[in-house]
């Protein structure tokens, strides 16, 4: 296996304009319909699709914090904080890498533990995203369906299974604890490692003949 | 371009991306994915596991005036984010632990230095600088050490590790990585709790080196 050393720019501060290079993604018929309110706030600065992305992620992101034992006020301060960030960050979205889903989830888990910790988490540095306007609508279908079919093979866990895959993802096992768990089946997993890892040699690839 | 032969593993990766991994370990991992496309993939596909729970899971109505009251923000100017961009062989995520500044070595003796990031009960992380065909001192650990290469590359009983290979190491495992020919190795070590030297002058330099 051969990887690339890479070479990074830090992405600024934290409020960027839209991108002027960025092309609108036009929304398609078949994405989801998360996928498509993100677009909308990231390259229109849409308020109504925000508001309905937040009727979606609001009640879900305040009962998954809840989950790992923040009461509800708080709960409610870090959705707004997780929000607000959606909304000033939504430059970084790209869904040709990560649903939208995924990538809020990453926002919401840091935000918490900020503030649980009182301490800023380290954070991998920020890929560029290369500056095309080439959109890839298969792609981002590509990478809808791989987080639909994983949905779909989380539902079909027996209930122990499931719940410490929930107990994983929350925060509550180990490093020592989840490679203690074996045969879970993670086949799906395995397949978008291998989608994002084509997309980000392409991002690469895209960076270095600029 | 260099090839990463050794990698996190995916129980470090999970919890990384959950949170479950103490400051000096999520370091470690921040800055291998910063290096490392492979890992940077998994991260991503572990993020699409836990939106996936995070989308399917029990919900809490929201009270009534959050929505509005985010609303009413987005125009706010947000305090203003220090980032910290990558230097030379330092990827952001180390220029971050190091507020921005350079490393501040201090020798541990034979050309060896190190400088402390952070260190308390929970764990410790580090910058190594390791001269060629100069050995870390001889160490054993209680726990879970990783060390990630920045510049050069060590050997020890285990392999070849260079820029962007991490070496996961646990208390079973007493090596004596070595700077191999060529420029100076440095590295940045994690370790759960002090680590313990097996010959007996570095012992009586821990409590002042903390190393």
């Amino acid at each position: 296996m051969h990887t690339d050393l890479i070479n990074l720019k830090d992405v600024g501060r934290a409020y960027a304009p839209p991108r002027k290079d960025m092309h609108p993604v036009e929304p398609s018929a078949e994405m989801n319909q998360q996928t498509v309110w993100m677009l909308a706030v990231r390259d229109g600065r849409d308020r109504a699709a925000f508001g309905a992305l937040f009727d979606f992620f609001g009640p879900r992101l305040k009962g998954f914090i809840m989950r790992s034992g923040t009461n509800g006020a708080q709960a409610e301060d870090i959705v707004q904080d997780v929000m607000l960030t959606v909304w000033r960050k939504a430059h970084l979205f790209d869904p040709h890498r990560a649903q939208v889903s995924a990538w809020i989830y990453q926002i919401a888990r840091n935000r918490q533990i900020d503030v649980i910790r009182k301490e800023r988490r380290p954070v991998p540095e920020e890929l560029k995203l290369p500056e095309t306007d080439e959109i890839d609508a298969s792609q981002i279908l590509a990478v809808e369906q791989d987080a639909a079919q994983l949905k779909a093979a989380l539902a079909k866990l027996t209930p122990d299974q499931r719940a410490i895959i929930e107990q994983a993802y929350l925060g509550e096992l180990t490093h020592q604890e989840i490679s203690a768990q074996s045969g879970l089946p993670l086949g799906t997993v395995k397949s978008r490692i291998r989608l994002g890892l084509e997309r980000l040699r392409h991002d690469l690839k895209g960076l270095r003949e600029q | 371009m260099t090839a990463i032969n050794h990698h996190t593993s995916d129980a470090l990766l999970a919890a990384y991306a959950s949170g479950n991994l103490a400051q000096p370990f999520a370091l470690v991992v921040a800055v291998h994915v910063s290096m490392c496309i492979e890992c940077r993939a998994a991260l991503l596909a572990h993020q699409t596991v836990g939106g996936a729970v995070m989308e399917a899971g029990a919900q809490a109505a929201c009270s009534g005036g959050l929505k509005a009251s985010i609303l009413d923000r987005l125009d706010d100017e947000p305090a203003p984010e220090i980032t910290y961009a990558r230097s030379s062989i330092f990827p952001s995520p180390v220029m971050a632990a190091l507020k921005g500044k350079p490393p501040r070595w201090k020798s541990l003796g034979m050309g060896v230095r190190q400088s402390i990031l952070s260190a308390d009960d929970t764990g410790s992380v580090r910058l190594l600088y390791i001269p060629a065909g100069r050995a870390m001192p001889d160490h054993s650990h209680s726990g879970m050490e990783l060390t990630l290469v920045l510049q050069g590359s060590f050997s020890d009983e285990t392999g070849r590790f260079g820029v962007g290979d991490v070496e996961v190491a646990f208390d079973d495992l007493e090596h004596t990585p070595t700077a191999n020919v060529g420029p100076a190795c440095i590295c940045l070590a994690a370790a759960d709790a002090p680590l313990r030297f097996t010959s007996l002058i570095p012992r009586m330099l821990q409590p002042i080196f903390r190393i």
